[in-house]
């Protein structure tokens, strides 16, 4: 075991554990963002860099602070370190100039993004990013991908995060898709014109933070904060078949895996559950679904607690007088 | 003439071959590291001579070695690092095309001492011709039986393969190089863990520079005491140079750490001073990544020391007044030299380069890029020069490896000591923009 | 698609395999995904100057890996020409150390010469024209390589030379 000290707070996690995973015992407001990293893809994280911590201590036997920031999600902990995130200026600092770079080539595009209301990379923006742009320069563009009927590919939308490529190798039973090119020009494609078809290829519309892999049966059909999430089930035979369903009315527009507070899939599903079982009669509903991360979804009005009220100027007086009533999460 | 310890028989006809080269004293380190001294005394003498990697980084050798994991039951590797790529750099290139046994040699002796039985020589894709060179001196050597089964009769195996890149320069960086090694496209990997843990297949590797492990043969016929009586303090021993841009005798210079820079540059034995009887206007010392300075600032400290060939004397004032040896690449600029120009270059080499895997540097070599493009070419902004040093900075250290850092320093530094060549560029880009002109100091700037 | 080849005729030369082989050789045997740098260099120069993507699958075939491995790897790298080129690459070094020395003069010659951009194939189908970043020939520029040659300490009338010898072989 080794324990550190986080923002000012102690944590006692295993031996080998990452920096994020010991601030995400901690919980919070102190836990660094993360864009690329994701618990359930061995080998993901390192790349987005959003995550960057101080480390002023390195370890209880050698003190010697770290000379760079490092990335909290692949960085290991040693017994005796002591980590700044939310303390340092110089990381809040460093985080705005990443999130600066994961924008200037991203086209904003977010009126016509299906992604919109939970996407990552707009909560980090803001979050984390200044409202202006300093990049008077031309965006990137590429050439449309088609990759199937099930997922549609926005490439400009994409920050290489790579997730989709490790979900592709330990999910799925065999990878057509990668990245293709280098340095800004790198690219999600499948090169030969290629279908990722396979029975657990949807779930890289799940594990994307952004709105570069979006399920095409629910294109443009609605906008998430319309939808109201429930968590369902079913007795699939290829996967877990828990699942959320998003409803509008008695309509299932969209079936997704659930999702923890880091939005990470606790399981993933079988494209059957995500694409062909859209009727509420397919399905028994557990009851509404939580979604806990920052974002218009958990501010809507189908479910409480929100957590910033005061970001919404008009909530209906019942809102605000039930939200009152419950206890503050910070 | 100084001391020559890789280069003195490299005009020697035929030093491509095992004959003429063993008849010149070569694998004699072999023969005494095998047959005489423990893998331990070999790293224990690299130690004393205080070897620093001569790939640029200038970490020291032995205590490289000395952090080699050794668990039961994994083989462990020596990569070399041939991917010589760094702009102004091409030292290794000569040293392999004309010895290539030189490295042989060391890479033999080195992984005896690594406890390697399998080694590579990754080459840089584009040294094609050089590779066959290496393979055939390679081949000679195990017809000889200094390489495969039980060398020269000591019991200690090795077999030796020369592996090509295919065109990237970030395979430079030691943890790129064995992703592209092993097969991968050449994303530099997250550290810790480092190579000496978890290195080529999972296994402990050792990854160093062409002339580093060339050097080691001489170490261990002389001991490293001897070697580190050559040089000045801790920049021991001799080092390659590989001397370009203006001036008058461009090429690979082995020289003893700690000739003054002046002698080095002015004097005929070495670069002979700036061609066509110009100006020295600035310099690039160690490879395009370190940062540029202006003739005088090169020459002397700004406290007014001469300049020595060291690591500690390039380095003496920081990134505020001093530079880098790095790889020992000489980019020497005369005073026709635009440096906006040549800052753009740069940077576009970089943006060339970048894998692409780690935002910052994707997205803001690129961005430098495109700010340098316009200010050339006469449709900058004032604000534009600042907004390029900030993002540098924000590049400068937020990245997964030092290509990030290769790319900002030299737009940092080339602002910081000619800005007013930039702020030229954007008062008079018409002047920016015409053929041949360069900005010629601060005349130029009062018509503004 | 445009390619020579179909899928089912890519088919290398014994030498070449023989070659291939070899490289396989230095790898452990599990670790064969090793050898696909040198095998894409055999397979550029064994078809044409360029890897068809029915010539790269038939490199995943022989290493074992899925096509996209392979494709992966080829685009990430750039001595890997992904479209047909001319019967002569030029690969022309524009980096700073050369640019001191004039390759900036040296390619817009050839762009003049051959009478196409950088990029492009000359309209005889003779040459393909491409800039490259360092090629570790800084004192000796400026340079150009055509396949594993280097030529150094080039200028117009050393490259109009070059080129007119080019042309008749």
């Amino acid at each position: 075991m080794a324990k550190i000290t986080f923002d000012g707070i102690e944590v006692e996690v295993e031996d080998g554990t990452s920096i994020l995973n010991a601030a995400r015992k901690i919980g919070g407001k102190i836990v660094p963002p993360a864009m690329c990293y994701y618990k359930p893809l061995a080998g993901s994280g390192g790349k987005c860099r959003v995550c960057l911590v101080k480390v002023t201590q390195g370890s209880a036997k050698d003190p010697r602070p770290m000379p760079k920031l490092v990335a909290s999600c692949v960085t290991p902990v040693q017994d005796g370190m002591v980590v700044e995130n939310t303390l340092s200026p110089q990381v809040l600092e460093a985080r705005k100039g990443v999130v600066e770079m994961l924008l200037i080539n991203h086209p904003l595009d977010c009126p016509v993004c299906d992604q919109a209301g939970e996407c990552d990379l707009q909560n980090l923006s803001y979050e984390h990013g200044t409202s202006g742009t300093r990049y008077e320069e031309e965006r990137r563009t590429f050439d449309k991908v088609d990759i199937g009927p099930l997922i549609q590919l926005h490439m400009t939308r994409c920050i290489l995060c790579y997730r989709c490529v490790y979900t592709a190798d330990q999910i799925t039973d065999k990878r057509v898709h990668g990245i293709l090119g280098r340095g800004d020009a790198a690219e999600i494609g499948t090169y030969i014109e290629n279908v990722i078809d396979n029975d657990f290829s949807g779930n890289v519309i799940d594990v994307c933070p952004v709105g570069a892999l979006t399920d095409k049966t629910f294109r443009f059909k609605n906008r998430v904060w319309f939808t109201k999430p429930v968590d369902a089930h079913r007795d699939c035979p290829k996967c877990s078949g828990k699942v959320v369903l998003w409803n509008r009315g008695s309509d299932v527009l969209r079936v997704t895996a659930r999702k923890n507070e880091y939005g990470e899939v606790v399981e993933f599903i079988c494209n059957e559950c995500r694409f062909d079982k859209k009727e509420v009669s397919d399905w028994i509903i557990d009851g509404p679904r939580h979604i806990a991360r920052a974002s218009v979804i958990s501010a809507n009005h189908y479910e409480l607690p929100v957590v910033n009220p005061q970001i919404i100027a008009d909530l209906p007086e019942s809102t605000t007088k039930e939200l009152n009533l419950l206890p503050r999460p910070f | 003439m100084g001391l020559k310890i890789l280069t003195e028989h490299i005009n020697v006809p035929g030093i491509d071959t095992l004959e003429t080269y063993r008849k010149l004293g070569g694998y004699r380190s072999v023969e005494k590291a095998l047959k005489t001294m423990t893998p331990d005394e070999v790293v224990e003498e690299v130690k004393k001579s205080g070897l620093r990697g001569r790939g640029g980084a200038g970490f020291p050798t032995g205590l490289k070695w000395s952090f080699l994991a050794k668990p039961e039951g994994k083989p462990r590797y020596l990569v070399c690092n041939a991917d010589e790529s760094e702009p102004g750099t091409f030292k290794d290139r000569v040293l392999m095309e004309k010895i290539p046994h030189a490295l042989i040699e060391g890479m033999i002796t080195s992984s005896y001492a690594l406890g390697a039985r399998t080694s590579y020589i990754y080459i840089r894709g584009e040294l094609m011709f050089v590779l066959r060179i290496l393979e055939k001196a390679i081949a000679e050597c195990y017809a000889a039986g200094l390489l495969g089964e039980n060398i020269l009769g000591s019991g200690y195996s090795l077999d030796l393969h020369v592996h090509p890149g295919g065109g990237a320069y970030i395979c430079g960086e030691e943890t790129a190089l064995l992703e592209s090694l092993e097969g991968k496209r050449g994303n530099p990997r997250n550290k810790p863990p480092f190579p000496a843990v978890w290195g080529l297949y999972g296994c402990p590797t050792v990854v160093n520079n062409v002339e580093s492990i060339a050097t080691v043969p001489w170490i261990v016929n002389n001991t490293g005491e001897e070697y580190a009586k050559i040089g000045v303090g801790r920049s021991t021993g001799t080092k390659l140079i590989s001397a370009g841009g203006h001036i008058n005798n461009p090429g690979v210079y082995e020289i003893e750490l700690g000739l003054p820079v002046e002698e080095f540059l002015f004097s005929d034995e070495y670069c002979g001073g700036i061609w066509k009887g110009r100006k020295f206007k600035a310099i690039v010392a160690g490879g395009s990544s370190v940062p540029i300075l202006p003739g005088e600032l090169f020459l002397k400290t700004a406290e007014g020391t001469p300049r020595l060939m060291t690591y500690e004397s390039l380095s003496e004032g920081g990134f505020v007044s001093g530079t880098m040896l790095g790889s020992g690449g000489f980019i020497v600029m005369d005073d026709t030299t635009c440096i906006v120009r040549n800052t753009w270059n740069f940077s576009r080499f970089y943006h060339h380069e970048s894998c692409g895997q780690c935002s910052p540097c994707r997205e803001g070599t690129g961005w430098m890029e495109k700010i340098l493009h316009r200010l050339e070419h006469g449709h900058g902004h004032m604000h534009d020069i600042d907004l390029l040093v900030n993002v540098s900075k924000q590049i400068e250290g937020n990245t997964i490896c030092p290509l990030g850092d290769a790319a900002a320093w030299p737009v940092a530094s080339a602002v910081r000591h000619f800005r007013d060549e930039f702020e030229w560029h954007v008062k008079h880009p018409e002047k920016a923009t015409a053929a041949g002109a360069v900005y010629s100091g601060a005349e130029d700037l009062a018509f503004a | 698609m445009e390619s020579p080849t179909t899928q089912n005729e890519v088919q290398f030369s014994e030498a070449a395999m023989a070659e291939i082989r070899r490289y396989i050789s230095h790898y452990p045997a599990e670790r064969k995904k090793s050898a696909i740098l040198p095998v894409l260099h055999i397979a550029q120069a064994e078809f044409g100057g360029w890897v068809s993507p029915q010539v790269q699958e038939k490199v995943a075939e022989i290493l074992d890996i899925q096509p996209i491995e392979v494709f992966e790897v080829a685009s990430f790298y750039t001595m890997f020409n992904l479209k047909p080129v001319g019967k002569h690459v030029l690969e022309v070094c524009r980096t700073g150390p050369c640019m001191l020395r004039g390759a900036d003069g040296l390619i817009e010659h050839l762009e003049n010469r051959l009478g196409c951009h950088v990029g492009k194939t000359s309209p005889d189908g003779l040459f393909t024209l491409k800039t490259v970043e360092c090629l570790a020939a800084c004192g000796m520029g400026p340079m150009l390589q055509i396949r594993e040659k280097y030529y150094e300490n080039l200028d117009p009338q050393k490259m109009d030379q070059l080129l007119n010898d080019l042309s008749k072989a």
